[in-house]
Parts: C-alpha cells; structure tokens; sequence
C-alpha cells in the first residue's frame, strides 16, 4: 500500500496584475506561477530549484496562503487550504511552518527567543503554562542552543544562530510540513553545513516533511527525495534526486547542472554553455518558455508548449525528451593527501570528544 | 629595468585597523602575497576574514577614519601605494587598477547611463575626444558581449538585467586597460547560468588583454575554475597559500580541510555533511596564539600560545600551522 500524500498540489497559479492604471501604461500580469502540480509524502523533502524570478518563492508562500493563491488546489492532510475561512486558516497554520532565507530581517528585534518562540506555542494552544516555558526549553536544545539564550535579543547572536533560532520557531508548534525559503543560502559554508544537518535530524526525529527552495544544487543533492525544477514560472522537470543528477532529461536541468562551479580545478566543464538572461515573466516567451536559450529548440518549441511526459517516477515537460543522455558523473574520490588529512582531524576530533 | 623583474602586485605583511566604539580591531593582520602578470589570484574565506578589507585596501578604498593602514606595504610594480602622493594614486585607481564590486545595482549610478558613465572614466584618465570615447564605450559592451551595445550605451541601469548589469560594471572596470583587475565577490549576486558566462568572460579577456585579477570569494567551485594560485583567510590572517592544483589536492591547514569538506558536492550523495564546529573568534576577543585553536581538534598548547609562521611545506606551498604536516601526527 503506498502512503497518502502529506500535501497535495494542483494546478496551482498565482499571476500578479500590473499597469492598467491611468498613467501606469498597458495593463498585464506577472505570470509567477502557472499550473504547478506536485505532491508530497509525510516526511518527504521535495526540492523547488530555479534561478531567480522562476516563481520557486511565489510558489512556496502561495502554499501557505500566504499570498493568495490566483486559483488552484492546496491540500495538507486532507483539508484543503485553499477553501478555507481566515480563522480556520489560522488554525490550519499550525501544522505548517516556513523558515526564511534572512535570518536578520525574520526575527523581530524587539522580543527575547523565549517571547519568539512562546508566541505560537500559546496562539496554537501547543502548551501553556509551565508546560510552555518547559517546551520552549526543549526547543532550544533540540536546534543546538541553550536554555540561557532564551532572554536574549536577536542581534546577540549570529547568522548561524539565528536561523536556529528560525528553525526552533518553526518547529514550535509541531507542524507536518516546513517550507523553508532558501534557508541555508545566506550562511557560509561551515556554518551552512551544520545548519543542513539539524535539518535532517529533525526530519528524521520529527517526521514532518520539507518543501526545500534552493537555488543551489550541491545542497539540493544533499538534503531532498525528489526535486523540481521551475522556468518561468512553471514546472519543467521533477523526478527523485539521484535521477535528476544523472540523467537530466530536460535542456534547462541539464544547463543548470553544467554551470554550476565544481570545487575540482581542471575539470572539463560545460558542454552546453549557458547562454542568454531569463526572460521577462510578463511576457514568457511563446510555446515552450525555455526555447530562446535552449540548444535543441526547433520550430515546434516555439509555437506550442510541451505536454508533461511520464517516464517511471519522472515528468518532464520538453519536446525532445529522446535527446537526453547520461550525464557524465564527475563523482570522485577525495585525492589520497586530502583523504589521508580529514582522517586526522576526524580521528583527532573522537579523542577529544572522548 | 625594475619595472620589468618585480611582480605586478607585492602585498607584504599588510596590517588594516578599524577604530571603532568599542576600540581598535585590525581585521587584516599581516597578509602576504604577490601577483604575477597575466594570473589569477584567488582570496577564500567565510564573513569577516578579512578578505574584502584587503582588496578594498588595495584599491586605496578604506574609509579613514575608521579604518588606518598600521603596518606593511602594497607594492605595484615595485612602487609602494601606501607612500605614493595621493594624486598619482588615484590616477592608478580605475586606470591601470580596475575593480569590479559585488553588487551591480549599487555599485552604478542609477542618474546616468551606462555610457556616460563608462565616458566619464576615459575621460578622466585621458581620452579628450568625446567621440572617440563613446566609441570606446560601445566596443567595451561589445567585448563584456552586452546585447545590441550600441543601443544599449543610453541605457540606464535600471533597464539592465542582474547580468547585464555585471558586464557594464566589467566594462567600466576594463575601460582604461588596466593592468590588475580586483573582483570582489563578482558573480555572488548572479544566478549559476549567468555566473558560468561571467566567469568564463572574466577568464578570456584575462588571456587577451594579460590582466591579472585577484578574485576574493567564498566559493571553492570558483576558485577551482578561474584560479592559478590561491590565498585562504581565516580571522583576518593567511593560514595557506598554494598553486591552485596543490590546495585542492592536498590542503593542508586544518581550517582549509575542514572548508573542503564541507562543501556539498553536486556530484556525490553523502549521509552528513562534515561541519567546522564552532565560530570564528570575535575581532575583539582574538586569541594570542593560532586564531584556529579554538576549533581545531589537532590544537597544543603551543597552538594556543603562539601564532604559526608562514611557511613552506612544498612548491609554493604555505602553510600556517604549528602541527603540519598533520598526516606525520601520530594516531
């Protein structure tokens, strides 16, 4: 028997009205997001990549409603968010949570931790009480902080620290689905590396499931199940992760993969050379909307929009699925005298922890 | 004659102080490094290393107040920057030193377009004819291959993309053929599709015009494409530096490891990701002895007693650490 999905996505659309007013020129819309369709299980990481202004925020607040979705279906454990009443959203928001990329501007400076993350434990009625401030204890220790960090400020601590603090918030009412908002992106890389793992091993003790948004896809590869890649506002290609690594079936996968810098100097890169800007979202682009950039586009690609093809557990939107190949898998092993190293300092590191 | 045999750019034990509230803090202490003609040095390092603070440094762009030079010298083609008059100075900046900042939208003026702006600097550094110098412009967005330049010169900022903003702010940096070209950040703010184009760019106009660029950025996947050689910062100090090929094959400070490794790979699945436990020290509060100490799982007492000295441990291979190499420590 398979599981029933967590979140269920359909034909989900938001386009944002411009112009139209008296001096404000021809009116239209900002196509953000247009028919994007995916599903998630209990305890599933999808991965939402795509450069910017390809709808993979849009797409992620619209889930939560919070920004109103122009029309389609969200269902979160069978209610379906999209229907529902501002005070039963309320309610509903309590089993989903979103962490953002800035962990400076989403905190307000002027509560302590405890206020922050006391905030929604009572609006929800998670706790009250003693239980609460036992709770919020809890919280802190599980995203790595301590309980004497509780009657501090935001600006006391750091970027790192900070998206703890984020994650404990999000955690706080415990909620089925995080949607976190590039929320590894803004840290540096050490830092970004533990912050990736407390969130696999509060996935693995919590169970909820994660909308990952990331334009960065070592991470991706990293931390997600499945992944969907979005141009211009649409779906292109989703499919499980080690699928879309190896075998990208569509040009603009293929693109992103290729251009992203390898920390290998030397390595033949880029066969397909990424080429040209992201159009406008006002005015994609006629039949497929990747077609100006793409290597493989013919006369089709411009005058009609490709279907979704099925193919195992991937889906794919391109006129010419058939062209796609194997990629070549860079996967190496750390070079002997790097090995060799890390293996000292890890063996150094159990001693001492010892 | 001197000019000829002396590296481009020689920064020697440089020492950068900010004078804040709170006291005195010198977010660079002691760096070191030269940069030969035609290559590419690369500066790594997380927040706060110090790493933009020395190409700022560089360029003669430090706010004073707060900040002071206390100590070293930035030498181009053996001349010292810090000891030159401030107007032959200037003269350099933006003439035979270019920079290219981060952030594109703030870093043009948005009032002007984007060839007037590009005029405004050959004109200062020489080119009279208006003319020709608008012609300049056009072939310099041509060659940062803008679309359409010779429209697009009465463009104004704001009607440019991220990366076509980029591309001007190359073209305005390679107006007057500099000889040094410093890039801080330059492909951050950009998506990787438009990062590959930029970086490829920077890499052909460094093989056409003979540039040198130094590169500050955080990212090893940048580094290990356009880098020759390499500088990692840690805390406002070089803990390493080495011939590209050699750090990555074989780093050898344990911060540099530690970086390496915690990197995640587009090509390998790992079930964790190794981290660097702990935060880099507060400037106020930096330790007398290796900067690293504190989170260094190899630290001695000597470690936290005294700073290691650059020194050589291969070919061109500098090391900053009392325990390398630290595959003959004993387990």
């Amino acid at each position: 028997m398979t599981t029933p999905p967590l979140l269920e996505v359909e034909t989900l659309t938001k386009h944002f009205p411009v112009g139209g007013g008296l001096f404000r020129g021809p009116s239209g819309a900002v196509q953000a997001v247009t028919d994007v369709s995916f599903s998630l299980k209990p305890g599933e990481t999808l991965a939402i990549v795509g450069e910017s202004g390809c709808g993979k925020s849009t797409t992620g607040r619209a889930l939560l409603r919070l920004l109103e979705p122009t029309s389609g279906r969200v269902v979160l454990n069978g209610e379906e968010i999209t229907g529902l009443a501002p005070s039963q959203l309320r309610a509903a928001r309590r089993h989903m949570q979103m962490i953002f990329q800035d962990p400076f501007g989403s905190l307000n400076p002027r509560m302590t931790v405890r206020e922050t993350l006391l905030e929604p434990v009572l609006l929800h009625g998670v706790a009250s009480g003693n239980r609460a401030s036992k709770w919020v204890e809890t919280l802190l220790s599980t995203v790595g902080l301590s309980a004497h960090h509780a009657d501090r400020y935001p600006h006391e601590f750091s970027g790192g620290q900070r998206q703890r603090i984020c994650i404990a918030r999000a955690l706080s009412t415990r909620p089925k689905l995080i949607v976190c908002d590039e929320a590894v992106s803004a840290l540096d890389v050490s830092v970004q590396a533990q912050i990736v793992n407390l969130l696999q091993d509060l996935q693995r003790e919590f169970g909820m499931a994660y909308v990952f948004i990331s334009h960065d896809l070592s991470v991706v590869r990293h931390i997600s199940d499945r992944v969907a890649v979005m141009y211009l506002g649409r779906i292109v290609e989703e499919a499980p992760v080690d699928e879309i690594f190896a075998r990208p079936r569509h040009p603009y996968t293929r693109m992103l993969l290729e251009a992203a810098p390898k920390p290998e100097p030397g390595l033949a890169r880029r066969e397909g050379a990424a080429q040209g800007d992201t159009p406008s979202a006002l005015k994609p682009p006629s039949g497929c909307a990747f077609h100006p950039r793409c290597p493989l586009a013919t006369e089709v690609c411009k005058t009609t929009r490709p279907e979704e093809t099925v193919i195992g557990a991937a889906r794919v939107a391109c006129h010419h699925i058939g062209a796609a190949t194997e990629r070549v898998s860079a996967e190496r092993p750390w070079p002997p005298a790097l090995a060799a190293r890390l293996k000292v300092l890890a063996e150094a590191r159990t001693k001492t922890v010892a | 004659m001197q000019d000829q045999q002396s590296p481009l750019l020689e920064v020697e034990d440089l020492k950068i102080e900010f004078r804040t509230e709170g006291g005195a803090f010198r977010a660079v202490d002691g760096v070191s490094f030269t940069v030969e003609r035609g290559k590419t040095l690369g500066i790594v390092g997380e927040s706060g290393c110090g790493k933009s603070v020395t190409s700022l440094g560089i360029m003669g762009l430090i706010p004073q107040p707060p900040g002071r030079y206390v100590g070293g010298s930035i030498k181009f083609e053996g001349r010292d920057l810090l000891t030159m008059p401030a107007r032959e100075r200037r003269s350099l900046r933006g003439g035979r030193m270019g920079m290219i900042f981060q952030e594109p939208m703030t870093s043009l003026n948005p009032v002007y377009t984007i060839g007037q702006q590009i005029i405004e600097s050959l004109r200062a550094h020489g080119m009279r004819d208006k003319a020709k110098a608008r012609k300049r412009a056009i072939e310099l967005l041509d060659l940062v291959r803008l679309p359409s330049p010779a429209e697009r010169v009465d463009d104004f900022p704001h009607q440019l993309s991220g990366g076509q903003r980029q591309r001007v702010m190359i073209a305005l940096a390679l107006a007057n053929e500099p000889d040094l070209l410093i890039a801080d950040e330059p492909t951050t703010a950009l998506d990787v599709t438009i990062q590959a184009q930029i970086l490829d760019l920077l890499r052909d106009l460094s093989t056409r015009t003979g540039a040198a660029i130094v590169m500050i950025t955080h990212d090893l996947g940048v580094v290990a494409e356009t880098c020759d050689d390499v500088v990692v910062m840690y805390a406002g100090r070089v803990v390493e530096r080495a011939p590209v090929a050699a750090l990555f094959s074989g780093p050898m400070h344990p911060y540099t490891l530690g970086l390496m490794a915690a990197v995640p790979r587009i090509d390998t699945r790992s079930d964790r990701l190794e981290t660097i436990p702990g935060t880099v020290p507060p400037p106020w509060a930096m330790p007398e002895g290796c900067r690293f100490a504190s989170r260094c799982p190899l630290a001695t007492d000597q470690c936290r007693a005294s700073q290691p000295p650059l020194q050589e441990m291969g070919a061109g291979h500098l090391v900053a650490c009392w325990r390398a190499p630290i595959e003959e420590i004993a387990a």
